[in-house]
């Protein structure tokens, strides 16, 4: 579709800094036109979304232990003192290192075996590549809840196939949801064999980046596979890797689905995380101290984004 | 060259050993929907039923409501889609192509909110929600995801990259900006709007603490919410209908999935966003 002949310019037309010729009027239809498309966006976007992050914030600072959803806001402006009483209260603190102990070991391991599988169907694998793409992929698919369900059959002491695949091989399994040490551990299992694909994915899109030349020219050179690895793939890939660790580090900063289907926060407290323990201040009609521990979350969402920011631009 | 030859084989291996560990729990799960109570206590745990029989399904949609369930899930995910193809293209055709006032501000605005955890609106969300009394609806359900500022994102994106000529041809036709919309530019979009359907299906289909929130009786669960309360209420211990419910909830994604999964794949690898 090409329009080689312009089309002669009607009677005062004035002529736009783009270089294409436009009235005012045609400028006035055009946004308006704009503003008609935005609309539905704009409003559904400021009612649910804008707004809701506003309140949020107010209702952080108040004290509104009602469960009378009418009046959430006739309540005492209290400033700070629902942050005070989060960083002062037991459980929250609790909830705090959980989700620090997830985030810490859980996204270190994800990050590792995507890289893995990446690099493994990249270069090694020719035939049957698609295969094993998409079975690793699969459980990012599913539902976390049915994936959940799932893995607490599969963590059984006794009856669960975990523990037998162990036995088959001398191990004696440890009774994985019950026992305070390990179900942090199996919590982790679960959201590494769950979420690696995301991963994989990226990785194996950044790993067509790396130019195959210098890998021959290395090998000619006499590196081993491990050295090519660590001196060629690893530093080119050092932005991807960023990416993928912090955005799996904010989606694991909010784990939630694990627990509650899982352990219900137990034993002992040792699985509650911090966005359970909103949802259950929010259960409790404790709606300001909810908010409170909602906008903790997200400052700490906030300082990870950062940090991906800082890093990439020392990037360049 | 032998070497080389060992290495692939040594791989092959290593690889298929994980893809068995990844899909292993699927495949039990399948399996495990047609057994027995009896034998899915038994231990160790047995791998192929011994009597495979259909009980726990006819249960699970006679004596609990899971066509019903399935139903909500379904409605939710399709209007959820269908708003956000629609409303996100919209904006993103205005914020790529047309210059509008105010224009950069909103840009700013809903691409400062791409980065808020969800946890942080749910709670005055809910109290919103309450006061349209909307709770225990499935308006409730759907309402608040019928935009997102990730779909806006990703339509702009791939908007910006199209020929702005075609949008002058347009004008020179004689057709309105909405039209222009309607007729050149969205029949361009197709793997951009695939990608963000696809997306935002699994997503809605797959959500789970606003619709546990918001749906308070069995007429409103959807699928996971019913899942997950089934399981970790009084119940919890009729596992065949646990495996058969998970069963019912995974299946339709798999298969959605692997119908696009080419598609998919590409918009995970493009946008980096699961």
């Amino acid at each position: 579709m090409t329009t080689t002949t312009a089309p002669p310019a009607p009677a005062g037309e004035s002529t736009a800094p783009g270089g294409g010729r436009r009235t005012r009027a045609a400028a006035r239809r055009e946004g308006r036109a704009a503003w008609i498309l935005a609309l539905p966006f704009s409003l559904l976007f400021l009612a649910f979304t804008a707004w809701p992050v506003l309140q949020s914030l107010f209702m952080s600072i108040t004290d509104t232990r009602s469960r009378d959803l009418r009046t959430p806001f006739a309540v005492d402006v209290t400033g700070f003192e629902n942050y005070a009483k989060a960083l002062s209260d037991p459980l929250f603190l609790q909830s705090m290192r959980n989700t620090a102990y997830f985030v810490l070991v859980g996204v270190p391991l994800t990050l590792t075996v995507a890289l893995a599988a990446a690099v493994a169907l990249d270069r090694g694998i020719h035939r049957l590549r698609s295969v094993f793409r998409l079975g690793f992929y699969t459980p990012v698919i599913t539902s976390i809840v049915a994936v959940a369900v799932v893995w607490r059959f599969l963590l059984q002491t006794d009856a669960g196939l975990v523990n037998t695949v162990l036995g088959w091989v001398g191990i004696d399994g440890p009774n994985w949801l019950g026992d305070p040490t390990w179900s942090m551990p199996s919590l982790i299992l679960m959201a590494t064999w769950r979420n690696f694909g995301t991963g994989m994915i990226i990785f194996l899109a950044g790993l067509q980046a790396v130019p195959w030349h210098l890998h021959e020219a290395a090998a000619i050179d006499g590196a081993s596979a491990w050295q090519r690895f660590r001196h060629i793939t690893l530093p080119l890939m050092r932005p991807t890797i960023l990416f993928v660790s912090v955005t799996t580090g904010i989606g694991y900063l909010q784990f939630f689905e694990e627990p509650f289907v899982m352990t219900n926060g137990g034993p002992l407290n040792s699985t509650i995380s911090m966005s359970m323990y909103t949802y259950k201040q929010f259960g409790f009609g404790n709606y300001g101290y909810a908010a409170a521990i909602s906008y903790i979350i997200f400052v700490l969402v906030a300082v990870v984004t950062a940090i991906q920011f800082r890093l990439l631009r020392e990037e360049r | 060259m032998l070497t080389a030859k060992r290495t692939t084989w040594w791989l092959y291996g290593v690889l298929t050993v994980a893809l068995v560990a990844v899909i292993a729990p699927f495949v039990w799960m399948v399996l495990g929907s047609f057994k027995s109570e009896g034998e899915l206590r038994q231990s160790p745990p047995t791998w192929w039923p011994q009597s495979a029989s259909l009980d726990n399904y006819t249960q699970l949609f006679s004596r609990l409501d899971f066509g019903g369930y399935f139903t909500n899930s379904v409605v939710v995910a399709v209007v959820v889609t269908v708003g956000n193809l629609l409303f996100c293209s919209m904006l993103g055709y205005a914020l790529a192509m047309l210059e509008f006032r105010g224009k950069r501000a909103l840009f700013v605005l809903v691409m400062t909110t791409l980065m808020i955890p969800g946890v942080v609106t749910f709670v005055p969300l809910f109290v919103l929600v309450a006061n349209a009394g909307l709770v225990d609806t499935l308006p409730g359900l759907f309402l608040p995801f019928l935009v997102s500022p990730f779909g806006v994102f990703l339509m702009r994106q791939f908007i910006l990259g199209l020929p702005k000529d075609l949008i002058d041809a347009g004008r020179v036709d004689g057709a309105g900006e909405l039209r222009i919309f309607a007729r050149i530019i969205l029949p361009l979009c197709g793997p951009a709007l695939a990608t963000l359907g696809i997306l935002t299906f699994l997503g809605s289909w797959n959500n789970f603490l606003w619709p546990l929130v918001v749906a308070q009786t069995e007429d409103t669960y959807t699928l996971p919410v019913a899942l997950a309360l089934y399981s970790t209420g009084q119940n919890s211990t009729q596992y065949g209908l646990l495996l058969a419910g998970a069963t019912v909830v995974v299946l339709p994604v798999l298969v959605v999935f692997m119908v696009f999964q080419r598609r998919f794949i590409e918009g995970i690898a493009t946008t980096g966003i699961k």
